[in-house]
Order: C-alpha cells, then sequence, then structure tokens
C-alpha cells in the first residue's frame, strides 16, 4: 500500500490539489457556458419540456428591431469606453509628481473603481434628476434648463455611458500609473539629452515603452464595455422604451421577465461571440508573452 | 520620472500645480461629494425643494438610523457579508492550491487549463446565466446565500489561479530545489515554503476579492429573491424603487452599501493597487 502511495504521490497529490478549482470552473463556468450555447437552439420556457427549433430563435433575432437598438448601444458604449485609456493616462500624468499630499490625492482619484456600481448608478440617477440634481444645478447657474437624459431615447445611453465610465477611467489611470513608474529612467534621460520634451517626449519616448499597458487597458475596457449590464438596470431599466438596453439587459429581460430562455441564450450567445473576439485577442497575446518568458 | 518632477525650489509652480490638481479632484468627485452631502440632508428640506441651498437643519443621524430601522438595509448588510466572507475564504484555498499546482509542476495541458481560467473569467454573465440559475433551482439552492457563495467562488478561482500562479512561479526556484533536494513532498513544500511567502498576495488578493464579491449586482439579481437573502446591491436598487423622491434616505442608503468597499481599500491601499496592476498587467 505505502510502496504504491510512494510511487504515485508525486502526481496524486498535485492532481488533488488542482481537483476542485477545475471541477468547479470547470461545471459552474464552462459547461454552463457550452450549455446556453445549447440551450439558444430551442424554445423553452425555463420549466417544461425544451423544444428543438434549430436556428430559429437567431432567425427572430435578425428580425427583432430591439436586437438592433441593443447592438447600437453596445456600439456606441464601446466607442465612448475607448476614452477611458487615454483619460486614464492623463490623470495619471497629472498626479505623477512626489509631493506631500499627493499621495491621499491619487487614492482619492481611485475611489470611484472601488464603488459598487450600483452606487454609481445611483449616483448618477441623482446627478441627472431633472429641476433637482447637480446637473440641474450646474446649467441653472448659467441660466439653462438641464435636459431631461434618463428619459430622452437620444440622449440616455450617452449618459449612461457617462456614468459607467467613470470608474473605468480610474482603473486605466492605475494601471498607467504603475506603467510609467516603472520607466526606464535612461531612455527618459537619453530623450531629455536629446532635447525631447512634453508632447514630443510622451509620443515617442514613453508611450512606446508602454504598449503593454495600453493594450491591456484597451483590451479590458472593450471588455467590460460590452459587459455592461449593472448600470442599464438600475438606471434606467433599459428604457424609455427599450431605447437604453444593451445585449446583456436584452437577454436578461427576454429570459426573466419574458420566460423566453432560448431566446436569451441566443442572445447570449451572439454577446458572447462578439466579446470572444476581445478574449481570443487578450489570451494569444497573454500566452505568447507566456511562452516567451518560459 | 514623466513628467518632469516640479523641483522643491519652485514653491509657486507647487502651489499653482496643487491649486490645479485640487480643482480637478473636485470636480472628479463632485457627483460623490453631491450624494454625501444629500445623505446628509433632513426631509423637511427635502420635500421643500432646499436640495442645494443652505440646509435648514442636520439629518445625518435621522437619515442613517432611518435607514437601519425603517428599511430592510440592515439585513441585507448582514447577507453581504455572509455571503462575501466565505467566498472569499473559499476562493483563497482554491486559488493557492490550483496556482501552485500550475506553477511548479509541469504536466499536459496546463496551458490550456491556465488559458481557460483567464479567458472564462472574462466571460459575459449573460452567457453561463440560465444554466448557472437552472443548476441552483435542481440543487435546491436558488435563492439561499449558498447559490451565490458557490458561484462567487467559482467565478474568482479562475482570476485568483492566474494571480496566484504569478506570484508563486516568481518566487526563487532555489526554495523549491532545495526542499525538493531534502526530500520533502508536495504538500510539504506547499505547508513549509509557498504558504509562509505567499502571505502578502493573498492580502492584495482577499481585498480584491472582497471588492468584486460585495459589488457584485447581476448575479445577485439572478440567484436572489428574498429579502432574507439578497446583498446589499440588489437591496439598493429595490430601495430606490420604494423611496423615489426621498433621497435623502436613498443617498444614505448608497453610502452604506459604498462605504466597506472604500473603507478597505484605503485601509489596505498598497495591496489593493498592487493587486490591480499585478492581476492586470501580467495576465
Amino acid at each position: 500500500m505505502s510502496l504504491i502511495w510512494r510511487r504515485h504521490r508525486t502526481w496524486v497529490v498535485p492532481t488533488l490539489f488542482i481537483a476542485p478549482s477545475i471541477i468547479l470552473f470547470g461545471v459552474v463556468i464552462v459547461a454552463s457556458s457550452l450549455q446556453s450555447v445549447w440551450i439558444s437552439f430551442h424554445d423553452w420556457d425555463g420549466f417544461g419540456p425544451m423544444q428543438w427549433i434549430g436556428l430559429g430563435n437567431y432567425e427572430e433575432l435578425l428580425g427583432d428591431p430591439q436586437f438592433y437598438v441593443s447592438l447600437k448601444n453596445n456600439l456606441i458604449w464601446l466607442i465612448i469606453f475607448m476614452l477611458a485609456p487615454p483619460l486614464g493616462l492623463a490623470i495619471a500624468l497629472l498626479v505623477n509628481q512626489q509631493i506631500r499630499g499627493m499621495r491621499i490625492v491619487k487614492s482619492l482619484f481611485f475611489v470611484p473603481l472601488v464603488l459598487a456600481s450600483v452606487a454609481v448608478g445611483i449616483v448618477f440617477t441623482w446627478v441627472y434628476t431633472p429641476q433637482f440634481g447637480l446637473l440641474a444645478l450646474a446649467f441653472s447657474a448659467f441660466g439653462q434648463k438641464a435636459p431631461a437624459l434618463l428619459s430622452d431615447e437620444h440622449l440616455v445611453t450617452f449618459a449612461i455611458v457617462i456614468a459607467a465610465i467613470w470608474p473605468q477611467i480610474a482603473f486605466c489611470m492605475v494601471l498607467y500609473l504603475a506603467g510609467i513608474n516603472s520607466l526606464s529612467e535612461d531612455l527618459i534621460g537619453a530623450g531629455r539629452v536629446d532635447g525631447a520634451r512634453g508632447w514630443n517626449m510622451l509620443y515617442h519616448v514613453v508611450l512606446p515603452q508602454l504598449t503593454q499597458v495600453t493594450f491591456i487597458a484597451i483590451a479590458i475596457t472593450a471588455i467590460g464595455a460590452l459587459r455592461s449590464f449593472d448600470m442599464i438596470s438600475v438606471m434606467t431599466q433599459g428604457g424609455p422604451f427599450g431605447s437604453s438596453q444593451v445585449l446583456a439587459y436584452q437577454m436578461y429581460e427576454q429570459s426573466i421577465f419574458s420566460y423566453r430562455f432560448g431566446y436569451g441564450a441566443a442572445i447570449a450567445t451572439i454577446l458572447f461571440i462578439i466579446m470572444l473576439v476581445f478574449i481570443l485577442w487578450y489570451l494569444s497575446r497573454i500566452i505568447r508573452a507566456e511562452e516567451w518568458s518560459n | 520620472m514623466f513628467p518632469r518632477p516640479i523641483p522643491h525650489t519652485a514653491r509657486g509652480m507647487r502651489a499653482i500645480y496643487m491649486a490645479m490638481v485640487i480643482v480637478i479632484l473636485l470636480i472628479w468627485l463632485a457627483p460623490l461629494f453631491a450624494i454625501i452631502m444629500t445623505s446628509i440632508r433632513t426631509s423637511d428640506d427635502i420635500s421643500m425643494g432646499n436640495l442645494w441651498g443652505w440646509p435648514t437643519g442636520f439629518g445625518l443621524v435621522e437619515n442613517y438610523v432611518n435607514v437601519f430601522t425603517k428599511t430592510p438595509m440592515a439585513r441585507y448588510f448582514v447577507n453581504s457579508v455572509v455571503i462575501t466572507i466565505p467566498s472569499v475564504i473559499g476562493v483563497l484555498i482554491l486559488s493557492t492550491l490550483a496556482g501552485y499546482v500550475l506553477s511548479r509542476h509541469k504536466f499536459r495541458f496546463s496551458m490550456l487549463i491556465f488559458a481557460i481560467f483567464i479567458g472564462g473569467n472574462f466571460l459575459p454573465a449573460q452567457i453561463m446565466m440560465i444554466p448557472v440559475r437552472d443548476l441552483m433551482v435542481q440543487v435546491g439552492l436558488y435563492d439561499t446565500a449558498w447559490s451565490l457563495i458557490i458561484f462567487h467562488t467559482a467565478f474568482q478561482t479562475g482570476f485568483a489561479t492566474l494571480f496566484m500562479r504569478n506570484f508563486i512561479a516568481a518566487l526563487p526556484n532555489e526554495l523549491f530545489e532545495a526542499a525538493k533536494a531534502e526530500g520533502a513532498t508536495s504538500s510539504q513544500i506547499l505547508m513549509n515554503v509557498v504558504v509562509p511567502l505567499v502571505r502578502p498576495a493573498l492580502a492584495a488578493l482577499a481585498i480584491l476579492l472582497f471588492t468584486f464579491i460585495w459589488n457584485d449586482y447581476f448575479w445577485a439579481v439572478v440567484l436572489t429573491i428574498s429579502d432574507t437573502v439578497k446583498p446589499v446591491t440588489a437591496g439598493l436598487a429595490n430601495l430606490r424603487g420604494e423611496y423615489v423622491a426621498a433621497w435623502n434616505t436613498i443617498s444614505a442608503a448608497t453610502m452604506i452599501v459604498a462605504i466597506p468597499p472604500v473603507a478597505m481599500f484605503f485601509l489596505m491601499q498598497r495591496h489593493f493597487v498592487a493587486g490591480l496592476t499585478m492581476g492586470a498587467v501580467k495576465g
């Protein structure tokens, strides 16, 4: 017995160590995701038996005007969110001075990052509240009346994205602060000797050293933009008339409120495929870096 | 350093710089100040429409007491603690074990497992929503704290394993060689070499996980419905529907949801930032 144990424990023990993680992650995350794709080929109310309808859900989706509204909104999120990396870099550059008190200033800039998205949603709902909110106050200072952003179907998505980008900028700022603190002093010094300053220095000397950080900031920001759900749910519940829905929210609404689980799964699958582009891009770079370092 | 440091001698420049930074910071945090100010306003002021003018009274105590006595917020708060703490502990244990194996043992498919752990972490929640909800209903855990504990533990294990793997891989190889030469087994190496050395990583990871899990809203609304299990985030969204115009109460409730992660962040700031950048930059 002990002989068998001794011979095999070199692989049995590590296997036992890693097994719980693999099983838990495999069942709850990976298998569930694959199962959703399977469900998307069915008509299912979540209780009764599933009925195979092939691509029926996808065909219906292509004819659903709400699908295009959601898709367009996802695109708006993605485009506006791309402002987060440059703005995060700008704040990082602004606060990167070693002066007494700057440490607390930096921490205060981080705060939006640790707030719950529900809290951010409510904070901005309050800011946007017509007549009484902070925005109305700011407008009235100029004798203007603030638009009711959250009930205007053309402005609503922009209003939510601006709220959501707040913590995202803070996130990019954290990444860039770490990045600019590990810049090569030699290259900066050489740049200074060559007379590079300000923009020139930033563009030709600093940014090339930050490509890895920039890549991560962009990839994670893009994934974050496409995953957006919480803020929409809290601020507008997709309204008015579905005009602020995105795929993630439409999926939730179709499944939980309309009991159309097959249709919801099809929307989730489309979102998954869109995001897969970014996930694979991210993974391929990480793994290449990983293999290179081994 | 870039940008060029402002020299000590340039006192004027320093003063101008600090003034500019503080103005930008005030604008940056203005939405948050708005909610803090509103959370200490009296109900009289709110109903009179006096939201930004000089307050006629001070409602700090009253508003926060109201949130705890007149709304189920205290219950939600307890629920959040009950969900968050076990999940964080579970993830720390699982990810230390898995991270150790992935970083110090060579085996087939280790790169694939690693890729699945990272990739899975970026999936949209909606792609797993229906099967996870169904699974919890099937095993009778739907609408219990366990459903959220199990889900969060599973999901965060992906990110956390990657994090721990990178940390353990960066430990000096000689330590492991020496332990092996002494005849230490995998479990002895884990307990006597890895665990004592990964404490800072565990601290960083714990604070990140606490923030992620505490702030979760989507899974809270998907997996729970009762007030007795619902965490603060889902509870807050409910209150928002009930107390439509009572902005002082809602603001106070929002502060209660926001404070634990913010407090954790200020207490363990260095760990938080190190964790976030390490988690993202190395993987």
